[in-house]
């Protein structure tokens, strides 16, 4: 990022007197870190930034922020963080959340604030674990995952976070991975600058319940085989010398040799696209993730949100109707005197 | 268009009040009906009460029992309290709306009944095996026919409305024939018919016509020769409107808003009989107001909290299940301190219950139906006209203490319409809102947990205020800083501060008003909407000759400061409500006042006798 002037803000300014308490080795840290980083860079009051969580490990994130911040309630952040957007449209409000937070007991928040494009940055920390109440599994856990709630291994099929929120047709919707804070960083800064809701599934590693959940996407030897990045406007490849691609067919995405289909057949990205049919396949090239995954912004499109749409219906009621006091209201409603 | 066809009748018998009941197939338009006659009356200057009742489910199997809707008006020339004990005058459209309602019917009174809906199918529809309008069974009353369906046909004949739509304006037929009777103006009804429909359209002129031929049906038959006239009520002088619950608070909390100088925001999900509110706020929007329909029950009080923190009066309407639902936010609500009001528009449960009843079964559970020790205040309004000044208390109190305040109003007082006089508007109570802007503590630090110390109240800081970035949640607040704190000793003083926030109210709030009698040896303790009913059965009583005194509740929490004195002032203490006795139980255990209960619990509110008669059964008690 190229800047002028000097920034604003340090990272220090964004960090809250209270002492983090996640288990060292979590990857919460590196996310938070990232976040304020990212916000120290940033040209927007402090004050404006609102960080709304609902429960869970990630849910304490906002105690350490120094900004206007809500811990809430377990699943409820995207409906009280859509009150604090509504209600000021200067603001820029993130949610913070988990697999279960979002996804389980919250689940039916978070579809509708995708639907509605409410002006949100949604950050959803999966580690595929519960991990405050120490080690359940998730709506997120592979099938079979033995847990102290699951000893025969859990019945659950898992859902994919990015097939749900492109299903409930969010306008933005991106996966990144703690570790890598480069990555992190520049979704978070393209987050900020979409105007609707913005939807971040970040693989987290929790290191006591659930450790090595990514390693495909994280271990050394394996990540440059697994990661699959998707960059506007490039052809679909990975590997060490981008030898494999991403084609579509009849049956969605499918990984190929490049030299199988040549260069020109491989798909190339376009997260604009209004029908998010392609973003969806590309979301089911893993689950998981068990193979090669896409991370990068899925789909980045543009609709009215419903703030927007909200104000201008306000402002259209004004000039319909010039009644401003409860006076004229109940002029309109038919009064009669008695003298 | 002839204006002056419908002539007055001659030599009406006059009536100091009267109480009609419409009652037909939830299709056959009856709450119309009833609006429209309660309308005319309004503007005629009676005053009146009035009590929709209709069933849950949109449309019945027609021609039962279960598909019955109704609608109860009650005109007078005087000050009246209730929506009447029993119907004068009954008018019947079909066989069951007859079997449903001739048990309230007074002994004497008049049934004017649909004699083409008498026909065998709809008889053993409601179960009869004869017709009760010839077969002698309806000889306590005085029965009128009349052939509404043949004769709305004919009237409509040359409106161009057809097939199902002909037998539409059957109900303005009877409301034509009804306002002749009761020598009803009628150009309200008439003027309102060219506004709702257009005075040149198909429905419109049917509904003129059918209203019409019912009026001059009444002026030319010789069995109707009798007609009866209810004064104006000497009421006192001013500008009136006509107004429901629902109507009242959504108002209410519009002026509240504005005396406030904030946005009102409202976030809520459908539920009956709660509804209303929604619906009429949302038609404001000009009025710069926020209404967000939201997925839940659960996300609609989340959305208001978060607008709430963000600086708008904040409100969230419901009934008893959405209540349940709403109960931890409430709980949020009490540990972050923010100004939220809920609205229960309390309906018959358990469960879905009888979803468009009355009850007031919800006051436990607004009292204490929260996990951890979570008081806050409730506020009850005593009359449709009334929920616009406990809507603009009960913001008062949330932005004044920075407390979560539940109003406590019912399916009664939700749809039951009354006169309402106008107050000056210009001369309101005005809340005086502040966010705060400055810092509060040392060193430039902000305190969002210091308390103002007359009221107790933690700052409104908003979110936008440089130097006063905090955070609030659900996890217990250090005294002062509003850190989290799991400190034992801070975690009993948080408790205590909050508890002792709440009842601190009891200095802001007016004293118990006792009417009635200073030598009264009984107490009548009523809350919500149960006052016209226990106000008239009180005054039935005394009028018979005992002495009873009266307290009606507004505030629910914290009771006024002087209620426990008056309690204990008198030997017997009587209690009813539409529930099994929870004020009761709350005065036993708050005062020791041996209250005894009157319970109703049949979805429907009291009759002023039943009240009476319990006054008297206590009273002539020796024991």
């Amino acid at each position: 990022m190229t800047t002028t002037t000097e920034p604003r803000y340090t990272r220090a300014d964004f960090q809250s007197d209270q002492e983090v308490k996640w288990c060292p080795g979590c990857g919460d840290y590196t996310i938070l870190a990232s976040v304020q980083n990212l916000l120290a860079t940033l040209d927007f009051d402090r004050e404006k930034h609102v960080f709304v969580s609902g429960i869970g490990c990630s849910s304490r994130f906002p105690y350490y922020m120094n900004t206007y911040g809500i811990h809430s309630i377990h699943g409820r952040a995207p409906a009280v963080a859509t009150g604090v957007a509504l209600a000021n449209p200067d603001l820029t409000v993130w949610v913070i959340t988990g697999d279960g937070d979002a996804l389980s007991i919250g689940g039916n928040h978070i579809i509708h604030a995708l639907r509605r494009n409410v002006n949100l940055k949604v950050l959803l920390f999966n580690n595929q674990i519960y991990g405050l109440t120490k080690g359940q599994y998730s709506p997120t856990s592979e099938t079979g995952k033995k847990t102290k709630t699951s000893p025969m291994g859990s019945l659950d099929y898992p859902f994919s976070p990015v097939s749900l929120a492109l299903g409930a047709e969010a306008t933005f919707v991106a996966r990144t991975i703690d570790m890598d804070r480069d990555h992190t960083t520049k979704i978070l800064e393209a987050a900020y600058e979409h105007h609707g809701t913005a939807f971040i599934e970040i693989y987290q590693n929790c290191n006591v319940f659930n450790d090595k959940a990514f390693q495909l996407l994280t271990g050394r030897e394996v990540r440059d085989t697994n990661r699959i990045y998707l960059e506007p406007g490039e052809r679909i490849v990975f590997g060490e010398n981008n030898e494999m691609g991403v084609v579509l067919g009849i049956d969605g995405a499918k990984i190929v040799r490049v030299e199988d289909v040549g260069l020109d057949a491989i798909q190339v990205h376009d997260p604009t696209r209004p029908n998010p049919g392609i973003a969806f396949a590309l979301s089911r090239l893993s689950h998981g993730p068990t193979g090669p995954t896409p991370i990068g912004i899925f789909r980045n499109v543009q609709r009215d949100t419903y703030g927007d749409l909200l104000r201008a219906q306000i402002e259209q009621a004004k000039d319909r109707n010039k009644a401003t006091s409860i006076a004229d209201l109940v002029e309109q409603h038919g009064t009669w005197t008695i003298e | 268009m002839q204006e002056d066809t419908l002539s007055p009748p001659i030599s009406p018998e006059k009536r100091d009040r009267v109480v009609i009941r419409f009652a037909g197939d939830s299709g056959d338009g009856m709450q119309l009906a009833g609006a429209r006659f309660t309308e005319s009356s309004a503007a005629f200057g009676n005053d009146l009460a009035t009590f929709p009742d209709y069933p849950a489910e949109i449309r019945a199997p027609q021609g039962t029992i279960a598909g019955v809707s109704s609608f109860q008006v009650h005109i007078a020339d005087w000050d009246i309290l209730t929506h009447g004990d029993e119907p004068d005058v009954l008018v019947a459209m079909n066989p069951a709306a007859l079997k449903a309602n001739l048990r309230d019917v007074a002994s004497g009174g008049l049934i004017l009944a649909n004699e083409d809906a008498f026909d065998d199918r709809n008889l053993d529809k409601a179960g009869y095996t004869s017709n009760p309008l010839t077969d002698g069974s309806l000889s306590g009353y005085h029965v009128m026919t009349a052939p509404m369906e043949k004769l709305t046909k004919l009237a409509v004949a040359t409106t161009g409305v057809k097939g199902r739509n002909v037998l539409r304006s059957k109900n303005f037929f009877a409301l034509g024939l009804i306002s002749w009777m009761f020598n009803r103006p009628t150009e309200p009804t008439l003027d309102w018919v060219r506004q709702k429909f257009g005075a040149d359209t198909p429905v419109g002129q049917a509904n003129i016509e059918a209203f019409r031929a019912g009026f001059n049906f009444g002026n030319t038959t010789e069995e109707f020769h009798h007609t009866y006239a209810v004064p104006p009520a000497q009421l006192p002088s001013g500008t009136y409107t006509t107004i429901t619950g629902n109507q009242a608070l959504a108002w209410g909390l519009v002026a509240a808003a504005q005396s406030a100088g904030l946005t009102l925001f409202l976030g809520s999900y459908p539920i009956t009989p709660a509804t209303s509110i929604l619906e009429e706020i949302a038609r404001l929007k000009h009025f710069g107001i926020k209404t967000f329909q939201a997925e839940d029950e659960i996300a609609a009080i989340g959305v208001s909290l978060g607008a709430a923190f963000a600086g708008h009066l904040a409100v969230t309407t419901t009934s008893g299940p959405g209540l349940a639902l709403k109960s931890e936010t409430l709980s949020l609500a009490v540990m972050t301190e923010l100004p939220l009001i809920l609205i229960d528009v309390q309906r018959a449960g358990p469960s879905t219950g009888m979803p468009t009843k009355v009850e007031q079964a919800d006051l436990m559970m607004a009292m204490y139906g929260r996990h951890g020790e979570a008081p806050l205040p409730i506020v009850a309004p005593r009359s449709p006209s009334d929920a616009f000044a406990t809507a603009m208390e009960a913001a008062r109190i949330a932005l004044k203490y920075m407390t979560p305040v539940i109003l406590l109003s019912d399916g009664y007082l939700a749809n039951g319409a009354e006169p309402w006089r106008v107050p000056d508007f210009d001369h309101l109570p005005k809340h005086d809102v502040h966010y705060a802007t400055e810092v509060n503590g040392p060193d430039g630090v902000f305190y969002p947990y210091a308390r103002d110390p007359k009221t107790g109240a933690r700052p409104w800081a908003i979110p936008g205020t440089p130097g006063l970035e905090h955070r609030v949640g659900g996890l217990e607040k250090q005294a002062l800083t509003g850190n989290v704190s799991y400190d034992p000793d801070n975690h009993e003083l948080m408790v205590a501060a909050r508890a002792a926030r709440i009842a601190g109210i009891a200095d802001d709030i007016p004293e118990a008003e006792v009417h009635g009698p200073d030598d009264a040896r009984l107490l009548v303790v009523s809350w919500g909407s149960t006052y016209g009913s226990v106000r008239a059965g009180v005054n039935n009583a005394n009028r018979d000759g005992y002495s009873t005194a009266h307290v009606h509740l507004r505030h629910l929490n914290p009771f006024p400061k002087n209620l426990g004195e008056v309690l204990a002032g008198y030997e017997k203490v009587l209690v009813p409500e539409l529930n099994l006795g929870q004020l009761s139980a709350l005065l036993r255990a708050r005062y020791l006042t041996p209250a005894v209960t009157l319970s109703k619990v049949q979805g429907a509110p009291f009759m002023a006798n039943e009240v009476t008669k319990k006054i008297i059964e206590l009273l002539e008690d020796q024991s």
